[in-house]
């Protein structure tokens, strides 16, 4: 198990750096930077005087140099104006929108950002469980049918639509406000249980939001898995021997369609990570959402980046957790050592 | 052994039938089974598509909803960028049969405006007294056709100085509905720009990986695997950031169905793959390898008709998905911008709640995005099931 986790980590380590090669090309896709747009912009009115002093900041932050150059300096496998200082150092670069280091503009959006996905995450696994297994065992039900219904309208309605459209329910029946994440009264106040509690209650209707097209996609999923399993012939002997049905049910059959559910959550967390974005966005949650929308369109390319960047590490960890709880349950992958795919 | 069994006394006469006898008879086929057994292998599929009627439903909602495309200065009352100033943020007039219990046709009652002091706002009430029957088959204001030919017939118009505003207007007074019909035209035609992108990428790719193998293979494998994990939308967004201001619409609009299409290939690229590997092991592949036809040959004439209607299938699943992503970026306002009309847009006046709870009609895009998508998620399905006609 451990030369598994160990084996598991390793290979994060070149996705890692392909991930933050692609993110990095990304974000300096768009022509010029941002101080030299500023000096295009103080040129175009004319004023000079403060030209050599983002000139020098140019070269304060290597934007002078090739792009390689500027990616290895970002990373902190290259030295930089200042010898190594980038992202492995733990300098995670400077905004210049904010005029602070990037750590200060992101750094209290990302706890949140965490809590929110793995609200998520859990939301998923305990509403598509059991509705899953009871679409399954009483297929054809009522029941079955409306929750393959509303499975279907929550696959088709985008998560940002649900956010505004709840959202507009939320205000015109129950005269609720449900943006935000905590009660404006508790913003700036101490860790209290009031605020944790108020933190809490905001925390559901965005958790639905992002949640809901992934748990239709997992009741789908767990539902066809067990069906196939509970057509097989095992299960109808062990009914012929006398089994009870749900001692038979959990024993069996639930065993073996656990594994691809797990599977499939990790295929899952990229959509709900992204929907997370999209829904802090609508929502106005204090997450990285707002943050990495506004640093785009300011062209604040360190930012931009690091948010990239570390919603892209939120998945792939995701993913680490969901490989390493698939090897917890299915021994074939642990010992085994396959090739995952 | 035979010569005294044929000896035996008990033996009966030998009785052959005089009749003319015809070999085939004995398993006569139905005219039905012998339809389905000389039809080609897209009829199958037809017939069994045919038979998942919630499909066939979407389809041709689908149909109805692209038939917007092409016609939708004909169809729209007004056209998208057209302000009336005179009817800011109206709501949505009802369209009524009877007037005053006598039959007068589809007309709409006009609007009684008044200024609310107290929130300077504009406040609309239904004017009873003036009955505006919509004209059909009439000219309304002139538009481009196609962007070539000046014309000015429409199928529907509102009534001489009336309005008709059947899904209310916006902050400029522009007409909701007839966005939703020009919307259409952006909105459905980026999934499909879009899928045939990703689907080249997909062919084109998981192709080589699946064909070759070996070191092609594990590279195009791993490619595919760290694009999987990436969350799609904020990638999205960072990409359709970079789109330079300066372009025009057009330029925007096929930059955007680049991107979507970009980050979509890795899920089509895995399918064709897989299906490759195992029809690459059949023999009329290997017949065809042994008989010196080259790669290009064989993917495209042997094996790719092998799988042609799973991959329909697997992308019809991902027009939806596109279709999002675009509406997504429009309404983040990383997308499309006005003039350009497309659901997206129209939402993105929809983004601040206090607008959305004051004129609720914002928010309508919503419903022909949720029934576009269901319908193509349903036709998806049914094309899937069809697929594998002999199932």
């Amino acid at each position: 198990m451990l030369y598994y986790i160990l084996r598991r980590l390793l290979t994060m380590i070149p996705t890692l750096l392909v991930i933050s090669l692609l993110t990095f090309f990304i974000i300096e896709l768009p022509e010029g930077d941002y101080i030299s747009n500023q000096i295009a912009v103080l040129k175009a009115s004319g004023e000079s005087a403060s030209i050599a002093k983002l000139e020098f900041l140019r070269q304060e932050f290597a934007l002078d140099r090739s792009f390689f150059e500027r990616f290895a300096i970002w990373v902190g496998l290259w030295p930089g104006p200042h010898g190594f200082d980038g992202l492995i150092q733990g300098n995670w670069g400077w905004s210049f929108e904010y005029d602070k280091p990037v750590y200060e503009v992101v750094g209290p959006t990302l706890p949140l950002t965490i809590v929110l996905n793995a609200a998520t995450i859990l939301f998923v696994y305990l509403v598509s469980f059991p509705i899953g297994i009871y679409s399954a065992t009483r297929q054809y039900s009522w029941g079955d049918y409306g929750f393959t219904f509303l499975g279907y309208i929550g696959l088709a309605t985008p998560n940002f639509l649900l956010g505004l459209v709840l959202m507009y329910l939320a205000n015109a029946w129950f005269d609720l406000a449900i943006g935000g994440l905590m009660d404006p009264k508790y913003i700036g106040e101490p860790w209290s249980v009031d605020k944790a509690l108020s933190v809490l209650s905001h925390l559901i209707v965005p958790t639905i939001v992002i949640g809901t097209s992934g748990t239709a996609a997992m009741i789908r999923r767990l539902r066809a898995n067990l069906l196939d399993e509970l057509h097989k012939q095992y299960v109808t002997t062990a009914r012929a021997k006398g089994m009870k049905e749900g001692a038979l049910l959990v024993k069996y059959p639930l065993r073996m369609a656990l594994n691809p559910f797990i599977a499939d959550i990790g295929n899952l967390i990229p959509s709900l990570v992204s929907g997370s974005v999209i829904v802090s966005v609508v929502l106005n949650l204090p997450t990285v959402g707002p943050v990495l929308l506004n640093a785009l369109q300011s062209q604040d390319q360190f930012l931009a980046a690091f948010i990239l960047l570390f919603v892209s590490v939120l998945t792939l960890v995701g993913m680490l957790v969901s490989d390493l709880l698939l090897a917890v349950l299915d021994p074939r992958i642990r010992l085994g050592g396959g090739s995952g795919s | 052994m035979t010569n005294r069994i044929r000896q035996t006394p008990r033996e009966e006469p030998h009785y052959v039938n005089p009749e003319p006898f015809d070999p085939t008879s004995t398993d006569v086929l139905t005219p039905e089974q012998e339809r389905y057994y000389q039809a080609s292998q897209w009829k199958i599929m037809w017939w069994k598509f045919r038979r998942h009627k919630l499909a066939v439903w979407s389809g041709i909602i689908l149909i109805l909803f692209y038939l917007c495309v092409p016609f939708a200065e004909l169809i729209a009352p007004y056209t998208p960028n057209e302000r009336n100033n005179d009817f800011l943020y109206a709501p949505p007039q009802a369209l009524h049969l009877f007037h005053e219990g006598s039959f007068v046709g589809p007309f709409v009652y006009g609007y009684k405006a008044d200024v609310d002091l107290e929130t300077l706002r504009w406040v609309y009430e239904e004017d009873t007294s003036q009955v505006q029957p919509l004209r059909f088959f009439c000219s309304g204001s002139t538009y481009r056709f196609w962007g070539l030919w000046d014309m000015d017939f429409r199928f529907v118009c509102p009534a001489q100085d009336g309005t008709m505003f059947l899904a209310g207007t916006d902050r400029l007074g522009r007409d909701q509905l007839s966005g939703l019909i020009y919307g259409a035209r952006l909105s459905l035609t980026v999934g499909i720009v879009g899928i045939t992108i990703s689907m080249f990428l997909g062919i084109l790719l998981g192709g080589l990986a699946g064909y070759f193998g070996g070191i092609i293979d594990s590279l195009i494998q791993r490619v595919i695997e760290i694009m999987r994990s990436l969350p799609e939308l904020p990638l999205w967004m960072a990409l359709s950031a970079a789109l330079p201001v300066t372009w025009s619409p057009v330029w925007i609009y096929f930059g955007l169905t680049i991107i979507l299409g970009l980050l979509d290939w890795p899920g089509l690229a895995r399918a064709v793959r897989s299906k490759l590997l195992s029809l690459r092991e059949e023999e009329y592949a290997k017949a065809a390898v042994m008989m010196g036809a080259r790669p290009r040959r064989i993917i495209f004439k042997h094996l790719l008709p092998g799988f042609t209607s799973h991959l329909i299938a697997s992308a019809s699943l991902s027009i939806p998905a596109m279709i999002l992503g675009e509406t997504a970026l429009s309404f983040l306002n990383l997308g499309l911008r006005r003039p350009s009309v497309s659901w997206g847009v129209l939402l993105n006046e929809a983004q601040n709640i206090s607008v959305v709870t004051l004129y609720p009609w914002l928010m309508a895009p919503v419903i022909p995005i949720i029934i576009v998508v269901l319908a193509f998620n349903f036709l998806g399905d049914g094309l899937r099931d069809a697929a594998d006609p002999y199932k």
